[in-house]
């Protein structure tokens, strides 16, 4: 994975789509799935080769939850949040995950980028509430205690990508 | 690539040959769910051992129907018992197959026909139930959407045709008059399964009578409602299915694209889609020229990026088109000018779904399940405190209390049942009061409710609703777009009244205040979202005002649930006076003389609960 934008691989990103205004969405979230966010040096190319202005890309960009004008961290945990985690207790989960990471209020992602620590609506896989995810992977009937030993095997190299 | 009717039925009866073949099946269950708990590892397992033992099987039927057909299956609906595998033809389920149980159940029931009971299903009562059939759960569920669902491998084309995929398309196209097709759709008095329960055939017929091209048909798998999922598992379970429906619909409106637009937080239904139409494009069924009868058809997948609010039709489509997703005021309504302005049928993937059952067994096989008003069956994703969480199928107007009793097996750890929240953060919670309601779009509609989604969040006695209602506020806040006023800050002063209560700052009129703001926005917001952003609250305090006032008036919550209205004292008989619980007390709440009894001053103390873990004579207690 890279992490400084550079211009040309941009670009190449982008052909696939040959300048088509109205897949400026699916330009972004290829952009961000490569590196893990929006760097801004994307947002004139993405001008430039849709024809749309930046501050209309920009306003996508801040619209839609899932895109970060942030650098996200190495390994990134959801914890999802929908009625049925809710009602089976996921917000501890949460807490005990940031607090274990030091983050403070308002912070997602650990000053050493390793964690970005999210909540997300639903996931869709109920049935075993509280759910999280680790890097796409899914860990279900999640306890504060079993997140905290997630978070440890990760630390040690383990469970991460 | 199939260039003509007669060669997609070649095609077809080929496929049933080898299903027919096919005696021995393995179906592990890869829906999300059992995904998550592992099936990946589970299916690879199989894979090996069936191997190393030099069992013949074949994981790309067809080519040899003989042996073991090991597959991975959609959603088998017992979500929490995963990983669920099935053995076929004794139709045994396993449940919670771990990497370690794969070779008990080759050893025994593939190579033996032997049950492995140890894996077996059991009810609540501890009965052994072998087979799918046994099980409570499934006994009162009626299964035509999901009729495939959990028995075919879903990521295979070729066994979608064994089971009579796109025969209802083959017939829309060859054998049917577009005008008849759209006929048989309101007909069958098919409703709309994504919330509002609009008439499918009039929404069809409206785009059909106008001459404006090109036309679109748009899926919406937009799923947002925390606490459903009934169209990821369709769209994972059974894509064809959904995609056979989009044909039809393509074929009777006169459109020639389709969109389908998935959230991003399904990854696994998106990658099948798109494995689904490769497939269709390979095989000759969609793109230019389908089948040699001139109908052309392409799809086209999108995926959202996290806004809750493009469920919401023209936010849909303006999200499709490349922008931001607002909601645009209406009429003109989406038939008319829908993707990029032009005449679009926008469905749900359920009701796509139901749209291949409709054509394919006919308008009057359909109206005699249901009801009157409501014909069909409804997907429900059942969750929270109950017995069995899992996706079910119901015929509509079953009543709510076979839904959650003899469908859920009732709720979990004999707690007591208290509400069912349905809907999601549009719907309303419904009591025990409504037991007897059925569930169905008129009725559910009259109780002030309605079907939403289709997310059922069972809540026992441990929940308190004040709190569910703000969680859901707090959830519509958080996705309000901030197009207009009465939604972007209508719920933000409702979310705020809300936290006040469940943090013990309640005032007496806040309930009134609620409730006024509640009218204002179902009144005055623009779009759907927003219109029914209030229900939850209005619903939990119509059913449960003692509760909001136990909060408000005597600061207490009665779920015990609320941390913030916790209370902590220490108990006289057992405090010796170490003074440790003072040294600990961040907010200088608890005062005493050494070897006295100390206590803790109610207006200081703020519930951090710091003190408890230090007592080391158990004084410090909490009370409700």
């Amino acid at each position: 994975m890279e992490n400084i934008p550079d211009l040309e691989r941009i670009s190449g990103l982008l052909d696939p789509f040959r300048g088509s205004p109205s897949s400026v969405i699916a330009m972004l979230q290829e952009i961000q799935e490569h590196y893990r966010y929006l760097p801004r040096e994307a947002f004139p190319i993405l001008a430039k080769t849709t024809g749309l202005s930046e501050a209309r890309i920009y306003s996508l960009a801040t619209f839609y939850e899932n895109f970060s004008l942030e650098p996200k961290g190495r390994n990134i945990i959801k914890v999802c949040d929908g009625t049925a985690c809710h009602v089976r207790k996921s917000l501890p989960i949460l807490e005990r995950l940031r607090r274990e990471l030091g983050l403070g209020p308002g912070e997602v992602t650990t000053k050493n980028l390793d964690f970005t620590v999210e909540v997300v609506a639903c996931l869709g896989a109920c049935g075993l509430s509280p759910v999280i995810t680790l890097n796409g992977k899914a860990y279900p009937a999640m306890t504060p205690e079993k997140a905290s030993l997630l978070l440890h095997s990760v630390e040690l190299g383990e469970g991460s990508e | 690539m199939l260039k003509s009717r007669q060669e997609l039925k070649d095609l077809r009866e080929k496929c049933e040959r080898a299903a027919k073949d096919e005696v021995r099946k393995i179906l592990v269950c890869s829906g999300t769910g059992c995904v998550a708990s592992g099936a990946t590892d589970v299916y690879d397992r199989f894979k090996g051992l069936l191997a190393q033992l030099k069992i013949p099987c074949s994981v790309s039927f067809i080519e040899d129907g003989h042996g073991v057909g090991l597959k991975r299956s959609g959603c088998q609906a017992l979500c929490e018992k995963g990983v669920l595998v099935r053995v076929e033809p004794e139709g045994y389920l396993y449940t919670k197959v771990g990497v370690d149980d794969c070779e008990s159940i080759v050893r025994e029931t593939i190579e033996q026909g032997r049950h492995v009971e140890r894996l077996a299903y059991r009810d609540n009562l501890g009965g052994l139930c072998k087979r799918v059939d046994d099980i409570p759960f499934f006994k009162k569920q009626l299964r035509l959407v999901l009729e495939n669902c959990g028995n075919i491998d879903a990521e295979s084309f070729l066994e979608y045709l064994s089971v009579g995929g796109y025969s209802s398309f083959e017939k829309a196209l060859f054998d049917m008059e577009p005008q008849a097709v759209i006929e048989e759709i309101a007909e069958s008095r098919l409703r709309g399964r994504g919330g509002g329960g609009f008439p499918t055939g009039t929404k069809w017929r409206q785009v059909a009578r106008q001459d404006l091209f090109p036309k679109y048909v748009v899926c919406n798998g937009d799923e947002g409602d925390p606490g459903a999922f009934m169209d990821c598992s369709i769209m994972e379970g059974d894509p064809h299915r959904m995609l056979e429906g989009m044909l039809i619909a393509g074929r009777a409106v006169g459109a020639s694209e389709g969109y389908i637009y998935v959230r991003a937080e399904y990854p696994l239904a998106v990658r099948r889609l798109r494995k689904a139409i490769a497939d269709l494009e390979a095989n000759g069924l969609s793109g230019e020229d389908i089948l040699g009868s001139g109908f052309s058809f392409r799809f086209r997948l999108n995926r959202g990026a996290g806004a809750f609010v493009c469920g919401e039709g023209s936010a849909l489509t303006a999200s499709i088109e490349g922008k931001r997703g607002f909601p645009r005021v209406k009429p003109p309504r989406t038939v008319e000018h829908g993707l990029f302005d032009k005449p679009t049928v926008l469905n749900n993937v359920e009701t796509f779904a139901n749209v291949t059952v409709i054509i394919g067994r006919g308008a009057d096989f359909y109206k005699k399940i249901g009801t009157e008003s409501s014909p069909g069956t409804k997907a429900f994703s059942i969750t929270g405190n109950i017995e069995n969480t899992g996706l079910i199928e119901v015929p509509l107007g079953m009543t709510l209390k076979e839904v959650i009793y003899d469908v859920g097996g009732g709720m979990k750890g004999g707690k007591r049942f208290k509400a069912v929240q349905i809907g999601g953060p549009s719907g309303a919670c419904l009591t025990e009061a409504h037991f007897d309601l059925p569930l169905d779009f008129d009725s559910l509609a009259k109780a002030g409710a309605m079907i939403g989604s289709g997310g059922l969040v069972v809540a026992d006695e441990d929940t308190c609703l004040v709190e569910l209602a703000r969680f859901f506020m707090n959830f519509t806040q958080r996705e309000s777009c901030g197009k207009c006023v009465p939604c972007r800050e209508g719920t933000k002063r409702m979310l705020m009244i809300l936290e006040r209560i469940v943090s013990g700052n309640g005032r007496p009129t806040d309930l009134d205040n609620l409730l006024d703001l509640a009218g204002t926005i179902k009144a005055t917001a623009l779009c759907g979202l927003g219109k029914t952003a209030p229900s939850p609250v209005i619903s939990t305090i119509t059913n449960f005002r003692e509760e909001y006032l136990a909060h408000i008036m005597d600061k207490r919550c009665p779920a015990h649930s609320c941390e913030k209205l916790k209370k902590y004292y220490i108990e006289p008989e057992l405090c010796k006076g170490c003074s440790k619980c003072q040294k600990l007390c961040p907010s200088n709440a608890i005062s005493g003389k050494v070897k006295e009894t100390y206590s803790i001053d109610q207006f200081v103390c703020s519930r951090c609960g710091a003190c408890v873990p230090g007592c080391k004579f158990m004084a410090i207690k909490e009370a409700w």
